[in-house]
């Protein structure tokens, strides 16, 4: 293992430290691990609280500030965070007009979300949760835990802030996070493993010429292995699998995500190859990121995300963000 | 069984998970996320700390106790269901100072319905409900028969041990194996392993004891 850190169990502890150096805009809480807006919570406004394991930077905290987060609980490394942890965030920032909890559809992350919901119940917080899993290599069945929470969350975290900050209700806010996620579908590809700073191994194995498909998050394994093709093939092998679960027409917003370990250069040949499909199909690209924005460590790969735009959607969209990883327009 | 019994229950327990983390996380690895023995070590860890801290009076005590630092410390899936587990488990036991080999049946059969509850998982699903539940099942079919005890929990830690052999050829439904499908036959269940494990502890620190 070859890693800048101090020690594998002080990782997150550190990179918090870190966080909180480099970004006065937050609060840091690195003992009970959480990270808020610097100002505290927002009078009135609807929270919105996120958190899962870390290791997918920016993911959540970087996307903690003005029109996105209010607090986000890393845990540790993939794996969620504690119920204690997210209680504590959570009456961290309720404003008085209930907290959003935005959850990604792992098992650990919705019992741990779960069990902190009821216990803010308890003390007098109003919390809803919004369920991403948008996924399309998962198939959502009795067979499986359902599809799980990837690039969406980022599309949801983005939307959903924006309209909180113009003042949606708690309910509002989840049929919104809902809408976003039912609109948006993801597929990855890892084309090497990535090693959990506690693990110290990789947790899979590819050879030289194997590509993961529909590989998750945490280097979970999707559909198939395959042999390592041209970009513009590993596009079209995701978008054909998310055309077929939801059939993309009209307007789309269009992340190409980087898993960590691959370059930007690489990411545009592969926007490239993306742009080149849907405008077969008739889609269009009305809105776009491209970048780092949900990694998995040092994973090499990329995941599509597609979401179907409103003119509502797009408004929010491009609505002021200011959070250290996500920022425009103010 | 009594509460020096039941601390020294998780004092076994949190020795055999530090033994078998790396074992533990590489089950996980081969159908899972490749954490869960480092997780539980963490939690379990915690819970002896808290109980080398606090020193609870009754074995209930002790139980709910274990429950809260491993809900509180371990994180994923298998702190919230052995945290919910150990807490279900507890409050059948009530304030005895002394627990009898039904009782500790019933706190067993406990435990596993609030993990089945909670994980919503049965019997099949290449979980720890498939070691936790031929356990609990074994131990009253041994009780009923006349064991006592120390040998109920034998019975429950042999049957765990079977019930973790029988998950290899199972498809996982539940957890981020099931992402996996097909590719999850012929191994282990990780959650299925560290149960059998809490059942081993039992065995071995009742074994001293006369039902």
């Amino acid at each position: 293992m070859k890693k800048l850190i101090n020690a594998p169990d002080e990782v997150v502890a550190d990179a918090l430290l870190g966080m909180a150096a480099a970004h006065p805009s937050l609060s840091v809480n690195v003992a009970d691990r959480y990270i808020t807006r610097a100002g505290g919570p927002t009078p009135g406004k609807v929270s919105l609280v996120s958190g899962g394991g870390s290791g997918h930077e920016p993911l959540h905290g970087g996307y903690v500030g003005y029109g996105m987060l209010d607090a986000a609980c890393p845990g540790e490394v993939f794996t969620s965070p504690v119920p204690d942890q997210i209680l504590a965030a959570t009456k961290a920032v309720d404003g008085g007009a209930g907290v959003l909890h935005i959850v990604k559809n792992y098992t650990g992350d919705v019992l741990n979300f779960q069990m902190a919901a009821e216990l803010a119940g308890d003390d007098g917080v109003r919390v809803e949760p919004v369920l991403v899993n948008d996924d399309v290599a998962v198939e959502d069945s009795t067979w499986t835990a359902g599809r799980r929470g990837t690039g969406a969350t980022v599309l949801v975290e983005k939307i959903v802030g924006a309209a909180a900050e113009r003042g949606i209700d708690l309910a509002g806010a989840v049929a919104l996070g809902r809408e976003v996620n039912d609109r948006s579908r993801s597929f990855g590809v890892a084309l090497t493993p990535c090693t959990v700073p506690a693990a110290g191994k990789p947790g899979f194995e590819l050879a030289d010429d194997e590509i993961e498909l529909g590989v998750g998050i945490h280097g979970e394994p999707g559909r198939a292995r395959g042999r390592l093709v041209p970009a513009k093939e590993v596009a079209g092998t995701a978008l054909a699998a998310i055309h077929a679960d939801a059939p993309l027409s009209g307007d789309v917003l269009v992340m190409v995500n980087g898993l960590g370990g691959t370059p930007l250069i690489e990411l545009y040949v592969v926007f490239a190859a993306v742009a080149e499909w849907l405008s077969g199909h008739n889609v269009t690209i009305a809105r776009s990121l491209v970048g780092n924005y949900i990694t998995s460590l040092e994973m090499a790969g990329c995941s599509v995300t597609v979401c179907r735009l409103t003119p509502q959607l797009a408004d929010l969209w491009d609505a002021p963000v200011e959070t250290p990883a996500l920022r425009w327009g103010r | 069984m009594d509460v020096t019994r039941f601390r020294a229950w998780v004092a076994e327990t949190a020795r055999l998970v530090a033994a078998n983390a790396d074992r533990l996380t590489r089950l996980d690895a081969a159908i899972g996320d490749g954490d869960h023995g480092i997780n539980l070590n963490r939690g379990f860890q915690a819970a002896a700390a808290m109980l080398e801290e606090t020193a609870p009076a009754t074995p209930g005590a002790v139980l709910a106790g274990v429950g809260r630092a491993l809900i509180s410390k371990t994180g994923g899936a298998s702190g919230p269901l052995y945290g919910t587990g150990f807490r279900a488990a507890a409050k059948t036991l009530g304030e005895d100072p002394d627990v009898t080999g039904v009782q500790l049946g019933a706190a067993l059969a406990a435990a596993v319905a609030g993990i089945r509850q909670l994980g919503a998982a049965g019997p099949g699903d290449k979980t720890m409900v498939d070691a936790l539940e031929p356990a609990v099942h074994a131990y009253q079919v041994a009780l009923d028969a006349g064991a006592d005890l120390a040998g109920a929990a034998r019975a429950a830690a042999e049957a765990a041990v079977r019930g973790l052999a029988d998950t290899v050829p199972m498809q996982a439904r539940k957890g981020r194996a099931s992402y996996l499908g097909p590719r999850t036959v012929g191994h282990e269940d990780p959650g299925a392993a560290s149960a059998a494990l809490i059942l081993q502890a039992l065995a071995t620190v009742s074994a001293g004891e006369a039902g």
